[in-house]
């Protein structure tokens, strides 16, 4: 038996909305960055239930792109919160108001 | 293509001349290699061709947008010489450099999404880490932090679209997709399809800053330094906007006219929170930052009112807004140099010690504000005309208003150069003949825009 495409559909928004909620509504650093994952986690699983879907494999190379370039982007991350952290000992983001107007 | 290569090859050899102490070397090698790629533009320019299975086209499209970024590039090497200046980093901030420079050209000639996302995401990693290149000061890192959550979050966003948009059509590739839409007609289509072009048009709304997807562009602009603020305002935003462009007039725009109503609301949302903000602005490179966000609504409305053949138009915009750009952050950087910062009383005096630096900047600004002869003017006509020959008189009204606020704010700063100020502010033989040169570019593309429009 087959699970239909629609549960995927749902199952990845869902996955997705979390991580934009967690993304506007936490405050630590570190957990936003997890959400970010979680998003790009929720678009890696649509992609590849779409690509066995339509039986197309173009779908499967395009999840290990957004993969790599996930591990790039959160390696830069951490280095930037790193730089942060050295220079405000705060991983809290509500410190970053000092540029205003 | 061979351009691309060129950039590349100048960012990895960069990154080598560290190891081999060729460090004397990559000013020279990356200058020439910018005036390579450009001659590789070119020579080029007649053909249209596919590389790797259709996945990057240069057309001409490609190839003007580049060109741009090109010349542009090299204006803004210029005007940043002492941004490498500095023992520490200096060959990594120049590979950077190149790398974002090779992801605009793939973010402007790529024809499959894969190569779209791949390019947005060599541009912004690379200027993730130049916005924070300066370590020990704290509104680079904030302004680094920021940028680098606002642009994970909108590539989420874009990428959720694209998922959602191969889901319904089978296919990454641009000329496939439209295909596609055109051989099925709408209520065939899957709902999803619709949303996942509208995530990706909010996904590019974060790239290009139009509002209300514009909070992160003010702080990041201010607190990254100078140069780096120079690059995002012109060549990112090219970059951007070409993206925006080849995505939508080539493909989704068949699709469903929602996606045009809901772009003119974007529209006029940042021609008219942007150009409000910028009055309220202080700080010389934050109000530029808000006119930078501004700008984007005019070539928004050159795209709402003909959104398959307005690339002429918004050629010659991004054009002028770019000469105009550079120039006036070159001026901000000088005097930001010798002041410590921005801040508007800064810029006093300087029509009486520095009447160059002066003139330079009040033709930036009156670029910039649309005041003719000068390049920006004819921008804004070409996108008026346009708008108006489509009906769309409502918005360009909106439009016109807009600008005229543009002009108040953009007085603000030539006023306070022509008040009185003490110290003269010391400005370096080859910053005198940039700014000659730009004043020079401004001038000549305004007064013979047919210059650009014969492109």
């Amino acid at each position: 038996m087959k699970i239909p495409i629609e549960f995927y559909i749902w199952l990845s928004t869902v996955l997705f909305s979390i991580g934009v909620l967690g993304v506007m509504f936490r405050r630590n650093a570190i957990i936003i960055f997890a959400c970010i994952e979680l998003m790009l986690n929720a678009v890696n699983l649509l992609m590849v239930a779409f690509s066995s879907y339509l039986n197309d494999a173009h779908g499967q190379v395009f999840v290990f792109f957004i993969m790599a370039v996930a591990a790039a982007e959160v390696a830069v991350g951490l280095a930037i919160l790193v730089m942060m952290y050295r220079n405000t000992k705060s991983i809290d983001i509500n410190i970053l108001n000092r540029l205003k107007g | 293509m061979n351009a691309l290569f060129v950039i590349c090859g100048i960012g990895v050899f960069s990154l080598l001349a560290e190891v081999f102490n060729l460090k004397k070397w990559v000013q020279a090698v990356s200058l020439v290699g910018l005036l390579a790629a450009l001659v590789f533009i070119v020579s080029d320019w007649k053909a249209i061709s596919y590389y790797y299975q259709g996945m990057v086209v240069f057309d001409r499209f490609a190839m003007a947008f580049s060109g741009l970024v090109l010349i542009i590039a090299f204006f803004w090497f210029w005007m940043s010489i002492d941004f490498f200046k500095g023992e520490a980093h200096r060959t990594d901030k120049s590979a950077l450099v190149f790398f974002a420079i090779a992801g605009a050209i793939m973010m402007l000639s790529f024809n499959n999404m894969a190569v779209l996302f791949l390019g947005i995401e060599i541009l912004s990693i690379s200027l993730y880490v130049l916005a924070g290149s300066n370590k020990e000061n704290l509104f680079s890192t904030e302004a680094a932090f920021k940028y680098f959550l606002m642009g994970s979050f909108a590539t989420g966003f874009l990428l959720f679209g694209i998922a959602l948009v191969y889901g319904a059509t089978g296919t990454f590739d641009i000329t496939s997709i439209s295909d596609f839409i055109l051989s099925n007609p709408p209520t065939k289509l899957p709902r999803f399809f619709f949303i996942g072009g509208l995530l990706i048009m909010i996904g590019l709304a974060f790239k290009i800053s139009a509002v209300p997807f514009h909070m992160w562009a003010p702080d990041v602009y201010e607190g990254s330094p100078t140069p780096i603020t120079a690059f995002m305002s012109t060549i990112v935003k090219i970059a951007a906007f070409g993206a925006f462009l080849r995505i939508f007039s080539f493909s989704l725009v068949y699709f469903s006219p929602a996606l045009l109503w809901i772009e003119q609301g974007l529209m006029l949302l940042t021609l008219i929170v942007a150009n409000v903000t910028a009055v309220y602005q202080t700080n010389v490179k934050r109000m530029l930052a808000y006119s930078s966000v501004g700008q984007v609504g005019y070539l928004l409305l050159a795209f709402s009112s003909d959104s398959r053949h307005s690339s002429g138009a918004i050629f010659y915009y991004l054009v002028a807004y770019a000469l105009a750009s550079i120039l006036s952050f070159s001026v901000v950087h000088i005097v930001e140099k010798a002041k410590g910062n921005a801040g508007i009383d800064n810029f006093k005096g300087i029509f009486k010690s520095n009447p160059l630096v002066g003139v330079a900047f009040t033709i930036a600004l009156l670029s910039l504000a649309g005041i003719p002869p000068l390049a920006g003017f004819f921008g804004k006509y070409l996108v008026f005309t346009l708008s108006i020959g489509k009906g769309f008189i409502g918005m360009t009204v909106v439009a016109v208003i807009t600008s005229l606020i543009g002009v108040y704010y953009y007085f603000k700063p030539i006023i306070a150069m022509t008040q009185p100020g003490e110290d003269s502010i010391s400005v370096s033989a080859s910053q005198k003949l940039l700014l000659l040169i730009l004043i020079l570019a401004n001038l000549l593309v305004g007064i013979f825009p047919e210059l650009i429009r014969l492109v």
